[in-house]
């Protein structure tokens, strides 16, 4: 059985859709304050969207220092699974679980549509149910979702693979081409060296059904229940 | 002693600055089109109780590296004075 602890922060707001999402590919999933300090066994951690503390300081500055981001750091250190999404992907930038940073999109607005990603690596646990060059639409809805690192940071990542995600550079109806938010690369979503974190603007846990008018996510999911199952990664790599 | 601690955060130069950017423009439709540069940073005041100075610096300093400011993309400056 696939175990999905959502964190849940003050001022999270896509922990709910998450929590379903997870539930929808058949694992047990639930929630965990920021003040826990115990995963509860999770193979999969999830840092859901939303504005955590306010936003204040930064995207994700706050909630770095949350009780539970020790045992997060803790469980990606072990090879446990770790999935940000939107402010999740910000506070593992913050935690410095990933590199870079994610500021203010460059036309200042608040983006909140569907666009266009393809995707780059299918050997994380959120992505082997994709072909790579899988062209997915997903959802954004963010303000602060331009993807930054060092000029040598953007080098390694090319050079290593560790693009996951990349907005299409023709994203149908996109004002701001040729991405969203003015992204360094194009980033959508990026994974740690080991490839067991990884972090993304757009959410799949808004479009894993039909009936929300987007199913693309939902891969993201079975990802995670295959991920699980194999027998070197899940449960079986600590018990 | 205490210290008044001023930090001064700003987007690391050569970085998009959309917000400097907007601020400028608003300011030329203004009519002060002669406005320009302009950057949108965050100033933060605290106090310091610390045995000197340097000491005021060198904690204040390791407050900007680990939370005031993101190393990957501000920038801060620090002023001190006796409070």
């Amino acid at each position: 059985m696939l175990d999905v602890a959502v964190v849940r922060f003050p001022g999270s707001n896509s922990d709910f859709d998450a929590l379903r999402a997870a539930e929808a590919v058949g694992a047990r999933s639930y929630f965990v304050w920021h003040r826990d300090t115990d995963l509860r066994g999770a193979d999969v951690v999830i840092l859901p969207g939303g504005f955590s503390y306010g936003d204040h300081l930064r995207a994700g500055a706050i909630a770095r220092f949350s009780p539970v981001m020790q045992a997060v750091q803790r469980h990606a250190a072990e090879g446990g699974a770790v999935l940000g999404i939107c402010n999740g992907f910000q506070i593992l930038c913050e935690a410095h679980l990933l590199p870079g940073a994610l500021m203010r999109n460059a036309g200042l607005h608040f983006v909140s549509k569907p666009v266009d990603v393809i995707v780059e690596r299918n050997d994380t646990p959120f992505t082997s149910a994709f072909e790579v060059g899988t062209r997915l639409r997903l959802p954004v809805a963010h303000g602060d979702g331009r993807y930054l690192a060092a000029d040598d940071t953007l080098r390694m990542l090319e050079a290593e693979g560790r693009v996951v995600l990349r907005y299409v550079a023709e994203t149908e109806g996109s004002p701001w081409q040729p991405n969203p938010n003015g992204s360094a690369a194009h980033i959508a979503g990026i994974m740690n060296a080991a490839g067991n974190v990884v972090g993304l603007m757009p959410h799949p846990e808004r479009a894993d059904d039909p009936v929300l008018g987007l199913a693309d996510g939902r891969g993201f999911f079975t990802s995670m229940a295959a991920w699980q199952a194999q027998p070197s990664t899940g449960k079986a790599r600590t018990r | 002693m205490t210290y008044r601690v001023h930090v001064r955060v700003m987007p690391r130069a050569g970085l998009l600055d959309p917000q400097g950017q907007a601020v400028e423009h608003a300011l030329s439709t203004l009519g002060f089109a002669e406005a320009a540069g302009v950057r949108v940073g965050r100033a933060i005041d605290l106090q310091v109780a610390a045995p000197t100075r340097a000491d005021a610096e060198a904690r204040a300093r390791q407050m900007c590296d680990k939370l005031l400011a993101n190393p990957v993309t501000e920038d801060y400056l620090l002023q001190i004075e006796e409070s």
